[in-house]
């Protein structure tokens, strides 16, 4: 590797090493308390709205900058209309179908105030911020509503347990699930490869695609190791999952994908290829109320109550997420895995800290500090290499 | 011989991995206009910039003599202060402040804590009057035209004490009239003693006003012409520019059969989307043939770029009026999308601002007018995208290393080869191409004629919306001539020329102020 490629190499993966070091840094710092099997477990579920909303919130972000100041208020609409009906003796089926639904109007509605009636998504959202906790707070009547519906806390806060193989310190299943994974991820690497082989595309080295393969591999195995000493493969997990494929599914493959870029880029130009930028919008200001909404029922199971200030500022992580991941702030670029990286990187320093015992105020001074400095260096990097 | 006022000498200035410029002399004589000119990217901007201090001494080799003294100019309100003033392109203007505002930006008048609006004001008119503006300095920037603005520009360098006037292409964006009236400033600024030096890709421009031209190709000067002891034409500068014999400027175009029409418009009438009582395009009837290249010849505000627009589902206009027929059939086109998949095509005029994503790859803008042939059920086949955008890469010969390149970072004639791309990508059957050449090198250029040529070898109709006269001459079949949105005139190939083109909007002219009286 010359320097040339070494500073690319550096470049494109600056937040995964920048991860990787912070990752260390704490470990060493808590006395590897940070990677206790249980930490590891709760890592990503208590991070979990702000996996889920950072996927809706690159649309956002891509289609030009623009932001959801709205969705703190709209996941503490959606935990309070279930944490309502439960306690009303409605069944898990019916809260969740509803919570979802309020969200999906609220979707529907800002999408279309943003898009067709082209008011300002953060003023519109900005709106929606009072709105939707107000209104949360009527469904709530001011007081905190626990959660105890069996059904709705497995649903979401479960962990995968077969009886006989598994017991709590040592469930081989989410060992075996791991495998089955990086089985998978391997077999997809492989099957790519040769596709690009049979029709004449340029592909990097096959050494350097093992690297990678092997390193993936093993954080999987790693991790799935982790899980199986404490309790198995959480069940929200698996919706985080299902979550962020979908949407890097979306945003790298699909012709619609595609648009969310080319409206960031040059919304004139998008228009004048035929293609309708409201509907841009409003799609992007639908999916991200929906996600807030399966956020709100995802952290009302989590944390088993809903009081009128939940969800309060995670509008702000999930931004800090995308911008720390890589997202332009002036739209049109970014991705899913680069904003997955960010929102891990927010939580280990967020769990790092939490371990070690400082304070909150001094929280939000690093917190400030690492966005800042992502995008200063971003910005920075980019002017270096010509990109005005 | 009269007294060099600039001299710069063996000029080399380096980027990471490129020398941008290699030992350049550049002479220039008090009183003269001295013009420079060269493909893009020749490096006659780089060279202003060292001049004008935006590249600090020390951070290119050679010297700068101005005056008799060498310089050392460690940013631009230097050599501001010497009186280099160098006026940019793109025009640095505030559009919601006024123009005495505009004119003293960073040179208030008054005091630091107190601008003094009298003496702002009075001053400005001064200079407004010496560039021949009649307008209030008072006047908001965003409520005068372009023409207007360009000149503001001047009078704000004047305002600087400017002794050597840098000019980098400042009739780009005027229209003919506009143009004349700036060049013919220039030449009366020659007469009271300023000394000036003009960029510009405009030939004859460049031949009417300057005393001497020096050619840069490829970051050297090849050689400076003066034009009062040789005869110097366009040809001849052009011979310089690009190094080699250009025996015809417009590629012949032969065995193309001229067919069915394949766009009519009739009684085509818009109002504009503001001013709803305003008429932009007024009932104008045209068609184009399959095979044939249709040119529109109209000055700025003709309403050329609004029919273009409104043809191609109604993206311009308010209360559109007329019937558009392709292939002979009616159609009634809602929107962009559904002129797409009617066959029509509309490669904008401004290709940085409406035409191309320059965040995005050479292969995503190509396929972005139609995403469909590279998918299926709304999943993109990244791999059948790349193979062709690369086909259209190599049918347009766009210089890149890949179809993954940023089109932000090509060349100015590159980004246009990705901009046809995209719509040639679209399979239509009549392209509308909009000032397809403004900006590009005369290389550049002859490349964009070969691939028109090859549009309507396969069966496209092509219509052509022009300022430059010579370029409609040479490339069209037939000349549609618009202006203050009626069409005036129409010729064949055979009996255009620039004088009927030009009397025919000017009769056209006199006809309306007839009108108007009566």
């Amino acid at each position: 590797m010359n320097s040339t490629e070494f500073k690319a190499f550096i470049k494109k993966y600056t937040m995964v090493i920048a991860l990787v070091v912070v990752f260390i840094f704490f470990t060493i710092l808590t006395g590897q308390r940070l990677i206790l099997a249980q930490n590891v477990s709760n890592l990503l579920l208590q991070n979990a709205y702000v996996l889920v909303m950072a996927c809706g919130m690159l649309l956002c972000i891509l289609t030009g900058g623009n932001v959801d100041l709205s969705i703190g208020s709209t996941l503490c609409l959606s935990a309070a209309l279930s944490a309502k009906l439960l306690s009303s003796g409605f069944s898990a089926p019916v809260a969740i179908i509803v919570s979802l639904l309020v969200s999906a109007i609220i979707g529907i509605w800002q999408g279309y105030l943003i898009g067709y009636v082209h008011i300002p998504p953060f003023i519109c959202t900005l709106a929606g911020m009072f709105l939707f906790r107000g209104l949360a707070r009527v469904v709530l009547d001011s007081k905190t509503i626990s959660i105890s519906n069996e059904g709705f806390l497995n649903l979401f806060t479960a962990y995968i347990q077969i009886p006989g193989l598994d017991q709590n310190k040592n469930c081989v299943s989410a060992l075996i699930i791991g495998i089955i994974v990086a089985i998978v991820v391997a077999l997809l690497f492989f099957t790519s490869r040769r596709k690009q082989l049979k029709n004449g595309y340029p592909t990097g080295s096959l050494s350097s695609m093992i690297v990678k393969l092997v390193i993936i591999d093993a954080l999987i195995i790693l991790y799935s190791v982790k899980l199986m000493q404490y309790k198995g493969v959480p069940v929200m997990l698996i919706w985080i999952l299902a979550v962020v494929l979908i949407f890097a599914f979306i945003t790298s493959s699909t012709v619609f994908g595609r648009y969310f870029y080319a409206v960031g880029g040059n919304e004139k130009a998008t228009k004048l290829s035929g293609i309708d930028p409201r509907k841009v919008y409003f799609v992007a200001y639908f999916l991200m109320s929906f996600l807030a909404g399966l956020s709100g029922l995802l952290m009302g199971a989590r944390i088993g109550s809903v009081d009128g200030s939940m969800g309060q500022s995670y509008e702000m992580d999930a931004i800090a997420s995308c911008f720390i991941g890589g997202a332009s702030a002036y739209g049109g670029s970014g991705t899913v895995p680069g904003i997955m990286v960010g929102a891990i990187l927010l939580g280990v320093i967020n769990q790092g800290m939490s371990i070690y015992g400082l304070s909150d105020q001094w929280q939000y001074v690093v917190k400030g500090a690492v966005l800042l400095a992502a995008v200063v260096f971003d910005v920075v990097s980019n002017h270096k290499t010509g990109k005005s | 011989m009269g007294k060099i006022l600039l001299e710069m000498k063996n000029i080399t200035k380096t980027f990471p991995g490129v020398k941008a410029l290699d030992n350049v002399n550049l002479q220039v004589e008090e009183g003269e206009i001295h013009a420079l000119v060269g493909e893009n990217g020749a490096g006659k901007s780089t060279l202003m910039n060292v001049l004008s201090g935006i590249y600090p001494y020390g951070t290119y080799e050679g010297d700068i003599v101005y005056n008799g003294e060498v310089c050392c100019f460690q940013k631009i309100t230097d050599s501001e202060k010497k009186g280099i003033v160098i006026i940019h392109q793109e025009l640095a203007l505030v559009p919601q402040m006024s123009i005495g505002e505009n004119m003293f930006l960073g040179n208030e008048r008054g005091k630091k804590a107190a601008i003094n609006w009298n003496e702002t004001y009075s001053e400005a008119d001064k200079y407004l009057k010496m560039v021949g503006l009649s307008e209030s300095s008072r006047v908001l920037i965003k409520d005068i035209g372009t023409g207007k603005q360009q000149l503001v520009e001047i009078a704000k360098a004047l305002a600087k004490h400017a002794k050597l006037l840098i000019l980098d292409e400042p009739t780009s964006s005027l229209n003919e009239t506009d143009s004349r009236a700036l060049l013919d400033l220039m030449l009366e600024f020659k007469k009271q003693g300023m000394t000036m030096i003009i960029i510009s890709h405009k030939l004859n421009e460049v031949v009417y006003v300057a005393d001497k031209i020096t050619v840069v190709r490829d970051g050297s000067t090849v050689e400076t012409l003066d034009c009062h002891t040789m005869e110097i034409d366009e040809d001849r500068i052009i011979k310089g520019m690009v190094g080699r014999e250009i025996t015809d400027r417009f590629p012949k175009r032969s065995g193309v059969d001229i067919g069915d029409v394949n766009m009519e418009v009739r009684d085509w009438t818009v109002f504009h989307p503001l001013y709803a009582e305003r008429k932009v395009v007024d009932n104008v009837s045209m068609n184009v043939r399959k095979g044939e290249v249709v040119g529109i010849y109209g000055l700025m505000g003709a309403g050329r770029t609004e029919l273009a627009m409104s043809l191609f589902g109604k993206s311009y206009g308010s209360k559109i009026t007329g019937q558009e027929f392709i292939k002979g059939e009616e159609v009634h086109l809602k929107n962009e999308h559904d002129a797409i998949q009617h066959g029509l095509a509309y490669a904008t005029e401004d290709r940085k601002v409406n035409g191309l994503v320059l965040s995005d790859s050479i292969a995503w803008n190509t396929t972005m007018a139609k995403l469909e042939k590279v998918s299926h059920n709304g999943i993109i086949d990244v791999q059948a995208e790349n193979l062709a955008a690369e086909e259209f890469a190599q049918a347009m010969k766009t210089k890149t290393p890949s179809v993954q390149q940023l089109v932000g970072n090509l060349s100015g004639g590159n980004q246009q080869k990705v901009l046809l791309s995209k719509w040639m990508f679209a399979e239509p059957d009549v392209l509308i191409l909009d000032e397809p050449t403004r900006g590009i090198d005369v290389g550049a250029k002859y490349e964009i004629y070969c691939i028109m040529n090859d549009m309507v070898a396969q069966g496209k109709a092509v219509v052509m919306i022009s300022s430059e006269l010579p370029e409609l001459l040479g490339m069209c079949d037939r000349i549609y001539v618009m202006n203050e949105g009626e069409m005036v005139a129409e010729f064949t190939a055979q009996e255009a020329t620039q004088e009927k083109i030009m009397s025919a909007i000017l009769s056209s002219d006199k006809k309306e102020a007839k009108e108007a009286q009566a």
